[in-house]
């Protein structure tokens, strides 16, 4: 059944479907429709889940992780300010291997004082652990959600993941979304059975003292899953098609990039604008590689999709102040092409297609010279 | 011991597998001459390291942490605390 619905509740619409047992979700501001949806769902009866309206962020992730660790399947959202806010407990829930999955509304954060769209937030959490997908389209948003369930809960995976969409951008946007019926959705997600779980009848100590001859190969376990991830989600990809009769990418989608001597990078809703600038400009030189995997960052898969090319530009919307795009310095450690960043889209400055034509142009233009811009 | 994911223990009463031991830099030691088997040590041990034995109080060196309370408690002065000798536990 096709609905235009928001995209905040495309993915309370995936998260119904998944029946979470657990939802400790903090009710306020940065908090979007994703809770306020999920909220009515559960009050209506449409889903059996313990909705906890937890005082803080920090509580929020939390209570998941006491949910999970108990065998439930567990679900929370946030944004900005309240992810930062979870920062420390973030790393607890990938270090205990906790398949915890959060929806994030990327937005800014502060100072200046700023609710709009950028992807500082999330990125800013990059190295805790947590698998991130960025989405561009409602669809992706209600696609992922369910994608991520499967991923995290995997076996070989266990780890907590981000389904990353763009605040106000996307998150607050009235799309076209295919939804499937509810039996085909739920036999596609499936059930969560834990590796452990707290259960009395059968003891397990949880979050116990690692000690320095062993922390660090805990650590690299963890890393390891992270690799074991993007195999993971390879198959994953296939499964959904399979199942869904449908696309859908996890790692990375590619637009008229088979010809292209050039090709641009983004995630999540800028993707879309590009596409339509390409379509527009019927430029045949130029292609998209819109990353939808941040972390595990797909490394072979960009390799691949970097074969042919004279030169790359990365749009990133957020920046590691001293060191420029953080997207783009992961590009650039990727490839000997010239990589030029383009810095865009800070706290809910629009990214219009003039924007996407500069970076074009730079691109072409600059043979030797990498060019850092701010597209204001 | 194969290191379960997310560092989960899965085996219960395992902590005795770690050698607190190591930690020590004073160690106790009884002298079964004085000794006169009253268990005082064994009550205020904090790690449960003191076992009462026939010949006297018997100290658990791969988990005793040498905090020294047995010591100061031991009414007849049995038990001596003494620098561990190149970094071995006993």
């Amino acid at each position: 059944m096709e609905k235009v619905i928001e995209t905040s509740h495309a993915i309370a619409e995936a998260v119904r479907l998944a029946k979470p047992d657990v939802i400790p979700i903090y009710p306020v501001t940065p908090q979007t429709h994703i809770a306020e949806r999920l909220a009515d769902f559960v009050a209506d009866g449409l889903l059996k889940a313990e909705m906890i309206t937890v005082e803080s962020e920090h509580s929020a992730i939390s209570a998941a992780i006491g949910a999970s660790a108990a065998g439930s399947r567990v679900f929370t959202a946030t944004a900005s300010q309240g992810l930062a806010l979870m920062h420390e407990v973030l790393f607890i829930a990938s270090g205990l291997r906790l398949p915890v999955v959060m929806a994030i509304a990327n937005r800014a954060l502060s100072a200046p004082i700023n609710i709009w769209c950028d992807h500082s937030d999330s990125i800013a959490e990059r190295d805790s652990g947590w698998i991130q997908l960025y989405c561009e389209s409602a669809q992706e948003a209600y696609d992922s959600v369910l994608f991520a369930y499967r991923i995290a809960e995997n076996r070989d995976v266990l780890l907590p993941t981000m389904v990353c969409v763009d605040g106000f951008s996307l998150s607050h946007v009235y799309e076209r979304v295919l939804l499937d019926n509810d039996e085909k959705v739920r036999k596609y997600v499936g059930k969560y059975r834990p590796l452990f779980k707290l259960d009395a009848r059968k003891p397990v100590t949880m979050g116990p003292i690692g000690y320095p001859n062993s922390f660090m190969e805990f650590k690299e376990q963890q890393e390891q899953a992270m690799k074991m991830a993007i195999n993971v989600m390879r198959v994953e990809e296939r499964n959904f098609k399979k199942h869904f009769k449908r696309d859908f990418y996890g790692l990375i989608e590619t637009y008229n990039l088979a010809n292209a001597r050039y090709a641009i990078i983004a995630m999540g809703s800028v993707c879309g604008t590009i596409k339509h600038v390409l379509k527009q400009s019927r430029l045949k030189d130029i292609g998209l590689i819109k990353l939808r995997s941040f972390r595990p960052l797909p490394k072979e898969a960009l390799k691949k999709a970097f074969e042919g090319l004279k030169a790359i530009a990365v749009i990133d919307r957020a920046v590691s102040f001293g060191n420029g795009g953080v997207l783009w310095n992961e590009i650039k450690a990727l490839s000997c092409l010239p990589v030029h960043s383009f810095i865009a889209g800070l706290g809910g400055r629009d990214i219009t297609p003039r924007h996407i034509m500069k970076a074009f142009d730079v691109m072409q233009k600059e043979k030797e010279n990498e060019k850092r811009i701010w597209l204001k | 011991m194969k290191l379960k994911p997310g560092a989960v223990i899965d085996e219960p009463g395992s902590s005795t597998k770690t050698k607190t031991g190591e930690w020590r830099t004073l160690k106790p030691v009884v002298d079964k001459k004085k000794c006169i088997k009253c268990g005082l040590c064994w009550l205020y041990c904090p790690d449960a390291c003191i076992k009462i034995k026939k010949d006297g109080a018997d100290i658990d060196y791969d988990h005793c942490k040498g905090c020294g309370i047995c010591a100061r408690h031991c009414p007849v002065k049995a038990i001596k605390m003494v620098r561990e000798e190149n970094g071995k536990s006993n």
